[in-house]
C-alpha cells in the first residue's frame, strides 16, 4: 500500500506528457477552491430548526462565521507543518490525505447538521477541511515547477486559479443542490453536505491517483536552460529549514502578507461599498454581480499576471502589483465621488485581478529565490502570511470604517480613508519587495548535506 | 509503468473533465454579474 503512494511508483517515464499535470492539479483546487463559496451556507445554516425563518433555537451568522475562520486558520497551519512532509513523502500521498480530510470535512459537519452540534461542524469542515484545504493547496505545486522549468509561473498560475474558480464551481452547485433537497421538514443542507463531500472526494482522489513526477533531472525537450545567468533565479536549492534562517524568506511573507491584506480587506466589503458610493442606482442583486464579476477577474489575474511573470520576472511583476495597485486604490474614492460606475468597477476588476496574481506567482518567486527541490515545503511555510492577512485585512478595513462613522463621516465617504491607508500598505510592500537580493551562498544545500527527504547523502557525500 | 506515449485521447479527456465544470461556473457567474449593468 505504502508503495502505491511513494515518489518512485509515480515518477513517470519518457513518454508521458507533461500537460497531463495541471488537470490533476485542478482536480484537487477547483474542490478546495469551494471554501471561498461556504457563505452560501450560512442563511440555510440559520434556519436549520425553524426552516422557513430562523427561531431563537437556530445557529446565529457569528457562531457560523467561525467554521470559515477555523478552516482558514487549520490552511494555514497545515500548509505550514505539512509541506515538508509532502516534500518527503511526495504529491500522491498528499493529494490523498488532502482528498480524506476534505470530503469527511464535510460528512462530519452533515452529521453535525442532522445533530444540531456546532462543534461536530466546527471539527467537519474548520479542522478536517481546512488541513484538507493545506495540504491540497501546496501538493501539486512544486511538482508542476519541476514538470515546467521553462514556465514555472505559468504552471503554478494554473493550478491556483483553480482555486479561484472552485468558488465559482462550488457556489451554484450548492444552491441547486439545497434547493433540490429541500423539503417541508429540511432545509437541505445535509443531503448537500453529503454529496458535494463524495464529488469533492472522488475529484480529488482522481487527482492523487493521475500525478506524476518527472524523473530526477528531467528537462521539457529542445529546452536549454539560458545560457546568461539571471542573478534572481538560483541553480542551486536552500533547504526548508534553512530558508526560515535567511532574510528573503520574511521579506517574501511580507509581500505576500501586504498584498493579500490589502486585496481581501476590500474584497469582502465590496458588496456593501458599491452600494453605499453608488446609492440608489446598484441594487443587491447588482452588488452580488459585482463581487462575481471580482471573483473572475480574481481568477483570471491568477494564471495571466503569473504567466507574464515568466517573462517579466517575477520582481518586476511584483513592483507593478505594488506600484499600480497603490495608484489604483488611490484612484477608487474619485471615482466614487465622480460617480463614475463603470471605471470605478474597472479600477476594482484590476485590483483584484493583482491580488490573484500575488497568489499564484508567490511559489515560482520562491523557485527563482531558493531552488525547485523544497519549494513546496517552503511554500507552506510562507502561506502563514495569508492566514495572517485573512485576519487583519477585515479586521483593518472594518475597524476604520466603524471609526470615521463614529466621526460623522457619511457611510459613502467611509471608505475613502481605507482605500488611501491600503494604498499605504502596498507601498510598504513595494519596499519589501526592492529589498530581496540573492540568497547568500551559505544558505545553498552542500553538496555534503544530509539530504533528509531522500534519507540520503548525495553522491559523493559522506557515507 | 508503460513507456507508450501519452495518448491525445487520455489528454483530451482528461483536460475537459476539469475544463467543462469551470466553464459551467464561469458562465453562472457572468450571468449575475450582467445585473451590474442591467
Amino acid at each position: 500500500m505504502s508503495a502505491f503512494f511513494s515518489k518512485s511508483h509515480i515518477t513517470a517515464d519518457s513518454g508521458y506528457s507533461r500537460w497531463m499535470v495541471p488537470p490533476s492539479a485542478l482536480a484537487v483546487h477547483l474542490c478546495i477552491g469551494q471554501a471561498y463559496a461556504f457563505s452560501v451556507f450560512n442563511d440555510p445554516l440559520t434556519r436549520i430548526i425553524g426552516i422557513s425563518e430562523s427561531v431563537p433555537e437556530d445557529w446565529k451568522l457569528t457562531t457560523l462565521g467561525w467554521i470559515f475562520s477555523l478552516a482558514i486558520v487549520f490552511l494555514g497551519l497545515s500548509a505550514a507543518f505539512g509541506g515538508k512532509w509532502l516534500e518527503k513523502v511526495g504529491p500522491r500521498l498528499t493529494m490523498f490525505v488532502a482528498a480524506c480530510c476534505f470530503g469527511s470535512g464535510f460528512w462530519l459537519s452533515a452529521l453535525g447538521v442532522s445533530l444540531h452540534q456546532i462543534w461536530l461542524v466546527y471539527l467537519g469542515y474548520g479542522v478536517l477541511g481546512g488541513i484538507g484545504l493545506g495540504l491540497g493547496y501546496v501538493s501539486p505545486v512544486s511538482t508542476l515547477i519541476k514538470w515546467f522549468p521553462d514556465r514555472r509561473g505559468m504552471a503554478t498560475g494554473m493550478a491556483i486559479m483553480g482555486f479561484g474558480g472552485g468558488a465559482m464551481i462550488g457556489a451554484p452547485l450548492a444552491v441547486g443542490l439545497m434547493e433540490y433537497f429541500k423539503s417541508e421538514t429540511s432545509v437541505g443542507v445535509v443531503e448537500t453536505f453529503m454529496v458535494m463531500g463524495s464529488l469533492y472526494f472522488v475529484s480529488m482522489l482522481i487527482g492523487a491517483l493521475t500525478i506524476r513526477i518527472p524523473p530526477e533531472n528531467w528537462q521539457p525537450a529542445g529546452w536549454v536552460a539560458p545560457a546568461v545567468s539571471n542573478k534572481m533565479i538560483t541553480k542551486a536549492h536552500v533547504h526548508i529549514d534553512q530558508a526560515l534562517k535567511t532574510p528573503q524568506f520574511y521579506l517574501l511573507w511580507l509581500v505576500l502578507c501586504l498584498n493579500v491584506t490589502a486585496g481581501i480587506g476590500v474584497l469582502g466589503q465590496a458588496s456593501v461599498m458599491i452600494q453605499e458610493m453608488f446609492k440608489g442606482t446598484v441594487t443587491p442583486a447588482a452588488a452580488a454581480g459585482f463581487v462575481g464579476l471580482l471573483s473572475l477577474f480574481n481568477m483570471g489575474g491568477r494564471f495571466l499576471w503569473s504567466s507574464f511573470s515568466d517573462y517579466l520576472g517575477r520582481k518586476n511583476t511584483y513592483y507593478i502589483f505594488f506600484a499600480v495597485g497603490a495608484m489604483l486604490y488611490s484612484l477608487v474614492p474619485s471615482m466614487g465621488m465622480a460617480g463614475n460606475k463603470t471605471l470605478f468597477v474597472l479600477l476594482y476588476a484590476l485590483i483584484m485581478s493583482m491580488y490573484g496574481g500575488g497568489f499564484s506567482t508567490i511559489p515560482a518567486y520562491l523557485a527563482d529565490i531558493f531552488g525547485t527541490r523544497y519549494v513546496g515545503g517552503i511554500h507552506g511555510r510562507l502561506l502563514t502570511a495569508w492566514a495572517t492577512a485573512g485576519v487583519l485585512g477585515p479586521v483593518l478595513v472594518n475597524y476604520l470604517r466603524e471609526y470615521q462613522l463614529a466621526q460623522g463621516v457619511a457611510k459613502a465617504d467611509a471608505y475613502n480613508v481605507t482605500m488611501y491607508i491600503m494604498a499605504a500598505i502596498l507601498v510598504l510592500g513595494f519596499i519589501c519587495n526592492w529589498l530581496i537580493k540573492p540568497v547568500h551562498e551559505k544558505h545553498h544545500l552542500k553538496h555534503d548535506d544530509f539530504d533528509e527527504l531522500e534519507g540520503v547523502y548525495p553522491k559523493g557525500g559522506k557515507a | 509503468m508503460s513507456k507508450k506515449p501519452t495518448s491525445l485521447i487520455a489528454l483530451i479527456v482528461f483536460w475537459l473533465y476539469v475544463v467543462l465544470p469551470l466553464i459551467w461556473g464561469v458562465s453562472a457567474t457572468i450571468k449575475k454579474a450582467l445585473a451590474l449593468f442591467a
